[in-house]
């Protein structure tokens, strides 16, 4: 299944954002970064490095959808910016230290191991938390809020109009097909 | 002085505050809590899908504040059961509206009687569906009986309803559309519901009523709405006849405000606290508590459920409410049919629901999985797709030793003794959610379902109304407010809440708090 910039909207709009100029209003000079942070490129790329290991790999297009999503996200919310400039780093930091390497420039084993390692799948999210925690926060579950609560998504598990994207009231009547 | 002085901004409040301001009187509402637009619903509505956001992040409770105590015999989650701010807990309400029926106000359902007809609530239960929005097909035969249809059209059954009918049919159980405070269509300047499925305890659309939105329409009228403005306690002339003023906190100091007439409108639990914390030389057990009631009967509805799986798939979790129920057993809850076996015994009224949302949401799954990629997708798909469920409301009889008291023991954050919720579910509301359980257990069975769980006897739980802790009545020694909503001992202070209910019926009680709050209004507009 292939995700666009246009699953991405979708799922944006279930996050509340909407972009008056749709999707060609989605660039990264849009979204005007701190020059504080790390450099958006950078914190971009290790979402999806991260989005290629914890979408299912029938998925397609992750690249463009992560990017998408991750602007509209974070366009005017410097306090999400921060948190997830903050895990990102943490993770290219963890990634660094154990692989000798930047988290997007390992090979995807190595990052799952990587997130593996740090405890990631078995901690709760928690924007305050732990190393692990904050990864889980604003990574992880960032990711796959993305995904399953998008149509596309929901497809993947057998719902099309999952909780969290405004769907419509016609699915809920419609018997399987 | 003001004309009206409303505590609370819930729906009890707001409905009050808008018909007096609408009757030309001047109104301040004083309400503890936020205006809750500084964040949008859509960021409330990802907290509720989370798990890093505890259930009481959504709507900002818990703290010092919000301080409770439950001594039981049972534990009452009290700060999931309610939301302090504009709109009240109308915020995070599932919007579930019913009229109660004949048998409840005559107490043959529960005792004791109201001293209120259906045909006094009548008109204003129409009012409320009105500023409601209710959504409805007007077609439960067992409700009581309508002047006309309901403000919008029902919306339409779920897939799983369909499956339920056929087994309802099967054991003799009728279905019929459920009424929802959610727009099916654009009304009343809000938006049609687009199926974002998290409906309780957020909706990111607008389309489940709230009653912030009728604080707005109160406020365009004039009304003076003071927010973050706890009240503290009443203060009566010397006699005790009448309320001289309210005394509240503000952005760290002490304040007051006088009126001519003083409305509660703070929720079954903070009103009988205010009044207990309004004790004086002439109303030494509390104001307006000459009869020891103030605080008693509190009671609540509870939840009995049943699901599991199907071989087959059901299509949950596209939409958070619920649109088919069953009403057949509610006033005859022993009552058999041809293939559901009768039972003798003292019961109390129930209602049986049919769920949209049984089962995983996958969206909630992902996020607490253990797992990712391939392996969370085929969780994900394993877990969702064949569940089905019902619940059920009983009515829980009004006790006079479940109560609303003071615990002296524990300050809130101003230093005011905390409520504490003394309940204690006793044995004929256990009895009927035995009653409510064969019932589910006979639909499921005859719809070939594995059923998985069950919500029974013992494991129970409250469904947050908090009702009767200033019931009324028509005696000064039996109640606390009279029919008109007015206390039976202090002349100018009434009371707009489910607090006043006799007993409340087994149906979710907004409507007809609403109902009693446009009662209220037209008593206080007579007054002035």
């Amino acid at each position: 299944m292939r995700l666009t910039r246009r699953d991405a909207l979708a799922a944006l709009s279930g996050a509340g954002i909407t972009l008056g100029g749709g999707v060609a209003a989605l660039s990264r000079e849009s979204v005007d970064a701190s020059e504080a942070g790390p450099s958006l490129d950078d914190t971009l790329a290790t979402l999806t490095a991260a989005a290629e290991v914890v979408y299912p790999s029938d998925v397609e297009g992750i690249e463009a959808f992560v990017e998408a999503y991750s602007l509209g996200r974070i366009e005017g919310r410097d306090e999400y910016l921060a948190g997830v400039h903050d895990a990102t780093v943490a993770l290219d930091e963890t990634a660094l230290s154990w692989e000798d390497a930047r988290f997007a420039a390992l090979a995807a084993d190595r990052r799952d191991t990587v997130l593996r390692q740090l405890g990631v799948p078995t901690a709760d999210e928690d924007p305050d938390g732990t190393r692990a925690e904050r990864v889980r926060y604003y990574v992880v579950n960032e990711l796959l809020y993305a995904l399953y609560a998008s149509p596309t998504g929901g497809e993947l598990v057998g719902i099309e109009n999952p909780q969290g994207h405004p769907g419509g009231v016609a699915s809920y009547q419609r018997g399987p097909r | 002085m003001t004309d009206v002085c409303v505590v609370g901004a819930g729906p009890a409040g707001a409905l009050v505050a808008d018909r007096l301001a609408a009757a030309g009187r001047d109104v301040t509402i004083l309400e503890a809590g936020p205006r809750f637009d500084e964040t949008p619903d859509t960021e409330r509505m990802e907290r509720s899908i989370r798990p890093g956001h505890a259930p009481t992040e959504v709507w900002e409770m818990g703290g010092p504040r919000d301080a409770y105590s439950a001594s039981g015999p049972d534990f009452y989650p009290l700060n999931v059961a309610r939301v302090k701010g504009v709109g009240g807990t109308t915020n995070h309400w599932q919007g579930m509206v019913y009229r109660l029926h004949e048998a409840d106000l005559s107490g043959e359902n529960n005792p004791p009687s109201w001293p209120l007809s259906y045909d006094d609530l009548r008109p204003y239960y129409l009012e409320a569906e009105r500023a409601f929005g209710v959504a409805g097909a007007s077609d439960d035969p067992y409700a009581p009986p309508r002047e006309e249809p309901h403000p919008l059209p029902a919306f339409p059954p779920s897939y799983s309803d369909s499956l339920f009918a056929e087994a309802c049919e099967s054991v003799g159980v009728t279905t019929h559309a459920a009424p929802n405070a959610r727009n099916s269509e654009p009304y009343d300047d809000r938006a049609a519901c687009v199926g974002y499925g998290t409906c309780k305890p957020v909706c990111a659309s607008g389309a489940k009523y709230s009653a912030d939105h009728t604080v707005r329409q109160a406020e365009a009228k004039g009304v003076d709405l003071v927010t973050q403005a706890p009240v503290q306690r009443l203060e009566t002339d010397a006699a005790g006849e009448r309320v001289t003023r309210a005394v509240y906190v503000r952005d760290g100091a002490q304040r007051t405000i006088e009126a001519e007439q003083f409305v509660l409108a703070a929720g079954g639990v903070e009103i009988p606290r205010l009044l207990l914390l309004s004790a004086s030389d002439a109303h030494p057990d509390g104001l307006a508590n000459s009869s020891g009631l103030v605080g008693r009967y509190f009671h609540d509805h509870l939840f009995a459920g049943m699901g599991g799986t199907l071989d087959e798939p059901t299509r949950q979790n596209h939409v958070g409410f619920i649109t088919t129920e069953s009403h057949q057993f509610y006033d005859d809850p022993g009552a058999g049919t041809g293939e559901i076996p009768a039972r003798d015994g003292d019961l109390a009224p129930f209602k049986l629901e049919f769920l949209n949302y049984a089962g995983p949401s996958p969206v909630a799954m992902a996020l607490r999985e253990d797992a990712w990629g391939d392996e969370l997708r085929d969780r994900l798909a394993d877990a969702y797709g064949t569940h089905v469920a019902m619940g059920g409301l009983v009515g829980q009889p009004p006790l006079a030793r479940n109560r609303i008291t003071l615990d002296e023991s524990r300050t809130d954050d101003h230093g005011n003794p905390v409520p504490d919720v003394v309940w204690e579910i006793d044995e004929k509301t256990r009895r009927t959610i035995e009653r409510a359980n064969e019932i589910q257990r006979a639909i499921l069975e005859a719809l070939g379902v594995d059923i998985e769980w069950t919500a029974g006897p013992e494991d129970t739980g409250p469904a947050y109304h908090h009702m009767g802790t200033t019931r009324m009545s028509r005696a000064p020694e039996a109640g606390v407010v009279r029919p008109d909503c007015r206390t039976h001992d202090v002349g100018n202070l009434w009371v707009a809440s489910s607090s006043v209910f006799p007993n409340g019926g087994a149906l979710n009680p907004t409507l007809t708090i609403g109902a009693l709050a446009l009662l209220c209004a037209d008593s206080v507009d007579a007054s002035l």
